[in-house]
């Protein structure tokens, strides 16, 4: 099945069972680190079927404009397209509560053993490589905007407030937001 | 602060937070920064420690908000946060996706989501900026931090490549 084609016979014949979207969501949370929305797009377009491409994108999109995690926020969206509320909270709690687990229990050890100067050596040695990863991912962003010097500004201006500035995360969209909006609006839409 | 009760302040940090992680959970970096040690709940040094637990943990990057939660106030902070963070978001964003689909050609939609997204790679390199500032502590911590982000932007291996490279760097004791 080619790429491009997004139909509504793409989805799956069946809707998914409560069950189900849990698993799935379970499968998304434990294969993706650093972010889990590649992963998410493998099980739910290309292995499940659940959605087409297209509409994988569209939702992603209204995913990453709404506030909160994007991936958290398209569990909820599938789940409760498929089995309402019962749907939305299984493909939540598939996603989250696995991770939370996990991550609470290596804090835990952590809590314990930190004091060893290996793991805490470990530790530093992963924050130095995965703020590298934070440092890519921010230019790949930035350049894939190379062709809308507005969008740089509008970013640039936003890194200096929440940076170097120290100035809240609100003040920095409340104020900036209407006028990065303005200008997409004039130059982007 | 230290006369409040912190599950208090942690819940109230975060309920309002979920709703400025404006292109993901990577964007509240900064606010939680400045929630978690500014607030003198945490060191700098605590801050990038649970900041590298969360980064090799599997799934969503919103799991740091359940981690510093955990530290701050156990299991009850672990909880609250998580489901502050995620669940009034989710539900909005649900309500969203099921408005008309006119809403995906819209100007008025392209038109916001470009602007927020200009905000979203400023934000990000923020995150990053203030990361090193907490975490980065040597020469040599900049420099893998440098590599880190020059390889991840000109190669495509799995990202967890680069934290077992950080991870066996830090044991061999170079960072």
């Amino acid at each position: 099945m080619s790429e491009g084609t997004a139909s509504p016979d793409a989805m799956a014949a069946e809707p998914p069972s409560v069950g189900m979207l849990f698993l799935t969501f379970l499968r998304i949370a434990l294969s993706g680190f650093g972010g889990a929305l590649p992963f998410a797009r493998r099980e739910l377009v290309e292995r499940h079927r659940w959605l087409g491409p297209t509409e994988f994108n569209d939702l992603l999109s209204i995913c990453q404009l709404m506030p909160g995690p994007n991936i958290v926020n398209m569990s909820f969206c599938i789940g409760w397209r498929f089995q309402r509320a019962a749907g939305a909270a299984a493909s939540f709690l598939g996603l989250i509560l696995a991770p939370c687990i996990i991550g609470v229990s290596l804090t835990v050890l952590y809590l314990h053993y930190g004091q060893i100067p290996l793991v805490s050596a470990i530790l530093r040695g992963i924050s130095a490589a995965a703020i590298g990863l934070f440092l890519g991912l921010g230019a790949k962003m930035a350049y894939a905007e190379r062709r809308s010097p507005h969008i740089l500004v509008f970013a640039a201006l936003a890194f200096i407030g929440a940076g170097p500035l120290g100035v809240p995360l609100l003040a920095v969209i409340l104020f900036l937001a209407p006028f990065s909006i303005l200008a997409a609006w004039r130059w982007s839409a | 602060m230290t006369a409040r009760d912190p599950l208090l302040d942690f819940t109230l940090g975060v309920s309002f937070l979920s709703f400025l992680a404006i292109g993901g959970a990577n964007a509240v970096i900064p606010e939680l920064h400045r929630l978690s040690v500014d607030s003198g709940w945490m060191s700098d040094g605590m801050f990038a420690d649970l900041f590298a637990i969360a980064q090799v943990t599997p799934g969503p990057n919103v799991i740091l908000v359940t981690l510093i939660g955990w530290y701050v106030a156990g299991f009850a902070g672990a909880s609250a946060g998580t489901v502050l963070m995620c669940v009034p978001a989710g539900i909005c964003a649900c309500f969203m996706s099921t408005l008309s689909t006119r809403f995906q050609a819209s100007r008025v939609r392209i038109a916001i989501q470009r602007g927020l997204a200009a905000l979203t790679v400023g934000v990000v390199l923020a995150s990053a900026y203030i990361l090193m500032g907490a975490a980065d502590n040597s020469a040599f911590a900049y420099a893998l931090t440098g590599a880190a982000a020059v390889a991840s932007v000109l190669l495509r291996a799995n990202p967890l490549v680069y934290l077992l490279i950080g991870g066996a760097a830090g044991a061999f004791g170079l960072v």
